[in-house]
């Protein structure tokens, strides 16, 4: 049974990450959204020393909060500073997430945060988890209760809000005109990635995160140029990622996370290579 | 008391292991600053996080293959690995739809994916001269020892020598790499170098500070030296500088400290400084630019009224009637507030005078009401005899260039337009030395 619970884990970490991805990447903002995965490590540390857990509401209030800040952050750096994106970007996360680390030290005592578990999370633990039933006849770890639901947000936000979210990605100021607030759903969106970065966090890490939310989207990308079928398509690689990796994991005896990365390396890489219209390879020959 | 002595204590150098660590990270602060200077200018600043991420799968698979913790091998697979991180970017920018922010995002979650991967399928399998591979991770800054300090020492060398070099080849391909094309550079080498040392900064850098904030060090310093001057030799210098400072404070804090993190704090305090230069460096700072701004719009105003006065008595036939301010406010959708404002200024220059809750224009005041119009009309001139654009078409473009032109452009102007009488809306443009001939 517990090599189930981790792949439905990992599933629902990829499937939440790789909707929002398609989005960030859509919107050129990819590094934003590896930004804000780095960044939430106070807002963590904050809420877990206020409520002593690692899934609860503050939590996820401490991480929206920290989501919006490094946004605003970069966005002040940019514009109002006169410092180059790429280079607010890099100096907003650095800092919030030393500034993490170093919470961390501080409190050791009362945080229970591993620092490797920062990087890289441990997906293993969850088949160590007792077995909650909030939903009669269905009983479940906690933490697949978590990802789960807010799996499900992600997914009722898409189809609610598609109109949206999908004219100010592509067409931002035709969104304003027709008075739909780009900065509204910025926000929103922002929001999702710095939630369902802390909720996979435990599970697959920070820098883990990055891989869940841009390579199944990039891998998508290259398949498609529709929007439906590019988040069907990522959700798809990412679920595949799934159950690869904890079958390379368990083959190398290594961390299941890492293991799930390099599978999704592996599908962006064969996509890139032989995608039918895309691909390098099928370009050589084209020509 | 105590913490004077610590401080007594610790820049003293007495001590063997404090004298390490704060050499150690001195010198990587600084060398990497330096390095760093160039891929922030080149707009490549989170090339140092994708190379600080991709390293790890390099340095686990050489010791896979050698079977050693040598730190020369070790180096060897971070530079390939690392390097290939670069390439593998520029590839997938190139040759697909993806943007770069997302080749970079991919590349270096992937990369890193496989480096854990490695590193743990290593630590399980129980092979004891594994343990410390992990430094790669977080870093180990306060743990440096003497070797540590010597290969730092060495490779800082090496780098500043390849940049003292090559310093004009670098600067080209940083400022502009097309010009460096059109002249016969080989851009293409010179990119190459720059990205080894790049790696290799990182490389060495990574085991201070750890995977993520090794970033910080290379862009961080640069950004922030970049803030108080426009000149490279003196960016390099001043990031320098601060790269060894927050390095040496780092070491500090967790000298007095010894729970707390070296390099967090050496980031966070890079950081303070960055921000610290992004507001208040003189030219290029928010607060300065902030002032600048407040500045030009003051003067706008000051303009504005002084020209509305003028033209009131222009059309009155009286340049030194009182006016109230409610009055002016008919002619010139100005707030009653900043009218008051922009009134008080050119009172205290001297320019208008308050005389029974009224107010008047000076002599003074009339010849900088005179000197707007007569700039606004003959830009208006320039505009319609220069650039043919219809007369109703120009004024608000003199609007605009009124309170820019200085006095050798209006002279200028002048000449090119030959000391013209009449506007092209057929209205007299002003002079100084006229005797108001119109009224």
């Amino acid at each position: 049974m517990s090599d189930f619970w981790i792949i439905l884990t990992g599933c629902l970490a990829a499937v939440s990450c790789g909707l929002l991805g398609c989005f960030l990447i859509l919107r050129k903002m990819a590094m934003i959204g590896d930004a804000i995965s780095h960044a939430v490590l106070p807002g963590i540390v904050i809420a877990f020393l206020f409520s002593g857990s690692l899934d609860s509401v503050p939590m996820l209030m401490g991480a929206a909060t920290f989501g919006i800040i490094t946004t605003f952050l970069i966005e002040t750096f940019n514009k109002k500073g006169g410092l180059q994106k790429d280079a607010s970007i890099g100096i907003t996360f650095t800092w919030l997430f030393a500034i993490g680390v170093i919470l961390i030290s501080l409190y050791a005592d009362d945080v229970h945060i591993d620092q490797d578990c920062v990087l890289f999370g441990e997906i293993a633990y969850v088949a160590l988890e007792p077995l909650t039933s909030f939903l009669p006849g269905l009983s479940a770890p906690n933490t697949v209760w978590v990802l789960g639901t807010v799996m499900l947000l992600i997914i009722a936000m898409i189809i609610i809000g598609y109109k949206g979210l999908l004219l100010t990605t592509f067409d931002p100021s035709f969104a304003a005109s027709i008075g739909v607030s780009t900065v509204v759903w910025h926000y929103l969106l922002m929001s999702a990635v710095s939630i369902t970065t802390v909720v996979s966090f435990e599970s697959v890490g920070a820098i883990l995160v990055v891989a869940l939310l841009i390579a199944p989207a990039a891998t998508a990308y290259l398949i498609t140029d529709q929007l439906p079928k590019m988040l069907f398509i990522s959700a798809l690689v990412g679920i595949i990622s799934s159950f690869g990796g904890y079958y390379l994991a368990v083959w190398l005896d290594a961390s299941v996370a890492a293991a799930i990365a390099t599978v999704l390396g592996i599908e962006f890489t064969l996509v890139f290579l032989f995608a039918p219209k895309n691909g390098v390879i099928i370009k050589l020959f084209s020509h | 008391m105590e913490i004077f002595e610590q401080i007594l204590e610790f820049f003293s150098f007495r001590d063997v292991n404090v004298r390490y660590v704060a050499l150690g990270t001195v010198l990587l602060g600084a060398s990497s600053a330096i390095v760093g200077c160039f891929t922030f200018l080149r707009k490549k600043a989170l090339v140092g996080d994708t190379i600080a991420h991709s390293i790890l799968p390099g340095i686990c698979l050489s010791f896979i293959i050698f079977k050693t913790k040598d730190p020369l091998m070790l180096l060897l697979g971070a530079m390939v690995s690392g390097w290939l991180s670069v390439y593998i970017v520029d590839y997938i920018s190139a040759n697909s739809k993806l943007k770069p922010d997302t080749a970079i995002g991919l590349t270096l979650s992937v990369f890193f994916g496989v480096g854990v991967l490695l590193l743990t399928h290593i630590q399980h399998s129980g092979n004891a001269v594994q343990a410390g591979l992990d430094k790669f991770l977080f870093g180990k800054a306060a743990s440096l020892v003497q070797n540590d300090v010597i290969t730092f020492g060495i490779v800082s060398v090496f780098l500043i020598a390849t940049i003292v070099v090559f310093f004009k080849q670098f600067s080209l391909i940083s400022f502009d790499v097309h010009f460096a094309k059109t002249i016969g550079l080989p851009v293409r080498t010179f990119e190459i170098i720059l990205s080894i040392i790049t790696v290799l900064a990182v490389a060495i850098g990574i085991q201070t500070v750890g995977v993520v904030l090794m970033a910080a060090m290379l862009i961080t310093p640069a950004a922030a030296a970049r803030f108080w001057t426009d000149k490279l030799k003196v960016m390099i210098v001043i990031a320098a500088f601060i790269g060894g400072i927050s390095g040496v404070f780092g070491a500090f804090i967790s000298f007095t400290a010894p729970s707390m993190p070296t390099g967090p704090w050496i980031v966070v305090v890079l950081s303070i400084i960055a921000i610290g230069s992004m507001l208040v460096a003189p030219k290029n700072g928010a607060i300065s630019k902030i002032r600048k701004q407040k500045k030009n719009q003051r003067k706008i105003l000051e303009d504005n009224i002084v020209k509305l006065l003028y033209k009131l008595g222009e059309k009155e036939n009286d340049f030194f009637k009182n006016r109230s301010i409610t009055t002016l406010k008919n002619y010139r959708e100005i707030p009653e507030n900043k009218f008051l404002k922009g009134l008080n200024i050119l009172k205290n220059k001297n320019l208008v005078v308050l005389v029974n809750d009224l107010w008047v224009l000076t002599d003074e005041g009339k010849k900088a009401g005179m000197r707007i119009v007569r700039i606004h009309r003959l830009w208006e001139l320039y505009l319609t005899t220069y650039l043919r654009i219809a007369p109703d078409h120009v004024h608000e473009d003199a609007e605009t260039i009124e309170h820019i032109i200085t006095p050798e452009m209006e002279l200028k102007l002048e000449h090119l337009l030959n000391f013209p009488e009449k506007d092209p809306h057929n209205v007299n443009i002003p002079y100084k030395n006229e005797k108001d001939s119109n009224e």
